[in-house]
C-alpha cells in the first residue's frame, strides 16, 4: 500500500516494528477477514498461539482451514485484519516460519529428486543468483534422513509414494529451520508408518521449543495428538488447551447437524 | 558459388555464412534454456500468443525507421518494434485471462489471431509504399538466413547469449517457482516479478528469433527442445542443459542447411531437424522411451506369468497353456505336463517368496508400493537381508 502522507506512513513504519503485547506470540491474529470474490471464507478471526503448542486447527470441509494458513502466510489477499509472527508482519518474518502445502499443489511429472525438492528449503537462506553447494545438499539429505528417507534421496518426487512425498515435504520444511510451522493435512491420506514419522518430527519440535499449527482431518485423533485445538468454521469457534476447545457443545457448534453425537462421543471430546 | 553442406556445417562457407549459424545456434540455446522453464510453468503456448503479436510491431519498426532514417529494414529498430507489440500481446493476455471469465486459452486464441490480422494489414500497406527494401519482411513468416547482414547476425548471437546467460543465472529461482510458486512465496520470494522475468526473457528470444525461424514457427523452438531434453534426464538443470544443446543443434542445421538450399525457408528447415531429435528421443530414450517402455512391460508381464503360473503349481491349481508351454521349457514341467523335481522346488520357492511379499504389503504398504519388483522379483533381490529376516520371523 503507498501512503502519501508522511507522518501517517511514519506511523505505520512504527506499528510494523514493534512489538504489541500478546503479539509477541509465534502467531497473533486479529479480526482476520477473508473473502473469496463476494463470498466470506474467514469471518473475523481472533487467534493467538502458544510458544511450543503443537495446535491442530480442526473444522468442516468448507471451513477455512487451509484459507487461514494461506491467509497468515500472504498468499490469499486479506479484506481486513492483522497477522504477527513473532511479533512482526510476516514480510518480515518469512525466515522464522515455514509452510507444508497440500500435496495436491504441486507437479509431480517435474524433473527434480526428493533431495532437490529439500534443497529448497533452503532456498531463502542460499541468497539470490547462489548455487546450492555441496554443503547444502548435505544438510538437506540429513533432514530426509530425519523422516526416514534418505535412501529415496535421488528418487524422481513422482515415483515415490503419497506418504513419502508428504515426508519429502516435511523435510523441506525442517531444511528452513524455522520457529513457527505451517502443515496444510500433512497426515491426509499417508499410511501409519508415515503418520508415525510425522508426529515423532512434530513432536521432536514441540521439545525444542518451536510451534506447529497443522491442519487436521480426522477427529478420533485430535485428543491423541495435539495439545491445543483451534476448532474453525468460518469464524473461530473456540481455541485453547485441547480439553477445553474440544468439548461435545464446540463440536456441536462447529459441525452443526453434521456429526452425529456418537461420532463426537467416539473422538473422545471432553466434557 | 560451390557451398556444400559440408562446408557450411564445418564453418568453412565465408564470414558473413558461418556468423549467422552460429547466431543460429545460440539463438537456439536461448530458446531451449528459457523454453524448459516456459514448459515446466505450464505456459509453453503463451509463446504463440507472444510470437503472432510481434508481427504488428515489426511492421511499425519498419515504418518507424523509413520515417527516420529513409531505410526500413535497421535491425534493431524491428526487433524493438517485435518486443513493444509482443508485450503488448502479453499483457493483453494476462489482462482477459483474469479480469474477465474467459480462459487463458480463449485469451491466447483471441490476442494471437487480432494481434496478427493487425500485422497484416499494416504489412500489405507497406506492400504498397514505393520505398523499396520491403522484401525482405516476409521472412519474419517463416524465417530466413540467405539475406542476413553481419550486424542482424551480431544482433541475434548477442541477445541470445543474454538470454541464456540471464538464464543461467535464475536457475534456482525460476526452478523454486516453477515447483511450487506457494512455497516460493511463503518464503516471501516475489513471484510475480520472477514470472515476468521468465516471460520477458522469452520474449526476448522470441523477438530476436523472428527473422531466423518465423513467427509462424518459432513456437517450436521453445517447445520442441524441452520436450525432447525431458525424456532423457529427472533433473531439472541436466534437462535445461540438454534443451539448450537440442535447440542450438536444431538452429545449427536448419541455418546451415538453408545457406546450401536458399529456397527452403530457414523455419521449416529449423523444425524439422528439431523434430527429428524429438522422434528419435521419444523411440529411444532409456527410462522414457516408447521402446524402453515397452520392453519393460513385456518383462514385467513375462515374470508376472512365470510367478503366477508358479503360485497356481504349487496350489495344484490349473494354468493357461501359454504358461504350461513356457514351465515346460523352463524344465519346471515335463513334457506331459507333470512338475519335475526342480520345478515343485521352484514352486514352493514361489510360494514362500509371495507369503513374504504379502507380509511386507501388510506391514509397509507405502513402502512396498515404492518397490519396483512388489510380487514379482525374489524378495531377497530386491529387500536387505535384515528387512527379510523380520518378515520370515512373523509367525502367522
Amino acid at each position: 500500500m503507498r501512503v502519501d502522507n508522511p507522518i501517517l506512513a511514519e506511523r505505520m513504519r512504527e506499528q510494523a516494528t514493534a512489538p504489541i503485547g500478546a503479539a509477541d506470540a509465534p502467531l497473533f491474529i486479529a479480526n482476520l477477514t477473508v473473502a473469496y470474490a463476494d463470498k466470506p471464507a474467514l469471518w473475523a478471526i481472533d487467534y493467538t498461539a502458544p510458544v511450543g503448542g503443537l495446535i491442530g486447527i480442526v473444522g468442516p470441509n468448507g471451513a477455512g482451514k487451509s484459507t487461514l494458513l494461506k491467509a497468515v502466510l500472504g498468499l490469499v489477499p486479506t479484506v481486513a485484519g492483522e497477522v504477527r509472527v513473532f511479533g512482526r508482519p510476516i514480510g518480515q518474518a518469512r525466515e522464522r516460519i515455514a509452510y507444508v502445502p497440500q500435496r495436491s499443489s504441486v507437479d509431480w511429472d517435474f524433473p527434480t529428486t526428493a533431495l532437490d525438492v529439500v534443497a529448497m528449503g533452503l532456498y531463502g537462506r542460499i541468497g539470490w543468483f547462489k548455487r546450492v553447494r555441496r554443503r547444502h545438499l548435505n544438510f538437506a539429505l540429513e533432514r530426509l534422513d530425519q523422516v526416514g528417507m534418505a535412501e529415496f534421496a535421488d528418487r524422481q518426487i513422482g515415483q515415490l509414494s503419497g506418504g513419502q512425498q508428504q515426508r519429502v515435504f516435511l523435510a523441506r520444511a525442517l531444511a528452513q529451520d524455522a520457529d513457527l510451522m505451517l502443515l496444510d493435512e500433512p497426515l491426509a491420506g499417508v499410511d501409519a508408518a508415515t503418520e508415525a514419522t510425522i508426529l515423532n518430527v512434530l513432536r521432536d519440535l514441540k521439545a525444542q521449543g518451536r510451534t506447529a499449527l497443522v491442519v487436521h482431518h480426522d477427529l478420533q485423533t485430535v485428543t491423541d495428538y495435539f495439545d491445543h485445538v483451534a476448532l474453525l468454521n468460518g469464524r473461530m469457534i473456540a481455541a485453547g488447551p485441547t480439553g477445553e476447545a474440544f468439548t461435545e457443545a464446540t463440536l456441536l457448534d462447529a459441525y452443526g447437524g453434521r456429526l452425529a453425537t456418537s461420532e463426537i462421543r467416539a473422538a473422545g471430546a471432553g466434557d | 558459388m560451390d557451398r556444400t553442406l559440408i562446408d557450411l556445417l564445418l564453418l568453412q562457407g565465408g564470414f558473413n555464412t558461418t556468423l549467422v549459424t552460429v547466431g543460429a545456434a545460440l539463438l537456439g540455446a536461448g530458446a531451449g534454456v528459457i523454453g524448459a522453464f516456459t514448459l515446466l510453468r505450464r505456459q509453453a503456448l503463451i509463446s504463440d500468443a507472444i510470437s503472432h503479436a510481434t508481427l504488428p510491431g515489426v511492421a511499425l519498426g519498419f515504418l518507424a525507421s523509413l520515417a527516420l532514417f529513409g531505410d526500413g529494414r535497421i535491425a534493431w529498430m524491428l526487433m524493438l518494434g517485435a518486443l513493444a507489440t509482443g508485450g503488448l500481446g502479453i499483457l493483453a493476455t494476462q489482462w482477459i485471462r483474469d479480469h474477465t471469465r474467459l480462459r487463458e486459452d480463449a485469451a491466447i486464441g483471441t490476442v494471437l489471431s487480432v494481434f496478427f490480422g493487425l500485422g497484416i494489414v499494416l504489412l500489405s500497406h507497406i506492400q504498397t509504399l514505393k520505398s523499396g527494401g520491403q522484401a525482405g519482411l516476409e521472412a519474419f513468416l517463416l524465417g530466413s538466413t540467405a539475406a542476413m547482414t553481419t550486424s542482424e547476425a551480431w544482433l541475434i548471437a548477442g541477445g541470445s547469449a543474454v538470454v541464456v546467460l540471464a538464464t543461467l543465472a535464475m536457475l534456482k529461482e525460476f526452478a523454486a517457482v516453477c515447483f511450487d510458486a506457494d512455497h516460493a512465496r511463503a518464503l516471501g520470494w516475489p513471484v510475480a516479478k520472477i514470472d515476468l522475468a521468465m516471460t520477458f526473457l522469452l520474449l526476448a528470444v522470441l523477438s530476436v528469433g523472428l527473422k531466423t525461424v518465423g513467427l509462424i514457427l518459432i513456437i517450436a523452438l521453445v517447445i520442441i527442445p524441452p520436450v525432447t531434453a525431458r525424456f532423457w534426464t529427472e533433473r531439472l538443470g541436466k534437462m535445461v542443459a540438454l534443451s539448450g544443446v537440442f535447440g542450438a543443434v536444431a538452429c545449427y542445421f536448419g541455418a546451415a542447411l538453408s545457406a546450401s538450399a536458399p529456397a527452403l525457408p530457414t523455419g521449416s528447415l529449423v523444425v524439422l531437424t528439431a523434430a527429428a531429435m524429438f522422434s528419435v528421443s521419444l523411440l529411444l530414450a532409456p527410462a522414457r522411451g516408447l521402446v524402453a517402455h515397452g520392453i519393460r512391460l513385456t518383462r514385467f508381464r513375462r515374470r508376472l506369468m512365470l510367478r503366477q503360473a508358479l503360485l497356481r503349481l504349487d496350489q495344484g491349481e490349473p494354468m493357461v497353456p501359454r504358461a504350461m508351454r513356457r514351465l515346460i521349457r523352463l524344465g519346471v514341467l515335463d513334457p506331459e505336463g507333470a512338475p519335475t523335481a526342480f520345478g515343485r522346488a521352484m514352486a514352493r520357492d514361489a510360494s514362500h517368496d509371495h507369503l513374504l511379499w504379502t507380509r511386507y504389503l501388510a506391514r509397509h504398504p507405502d513402502e512396498a508400493f515404492a518397490v519396483t519388483g512388489w510380487g514379482t522379483r525374489p524378495i531377497t533381490e530386491v529387500l536387505s537381508p535384515d528387512q527379510v529376516d523380520a518378515l520370515e520371523a512373523i509367525d502367522q
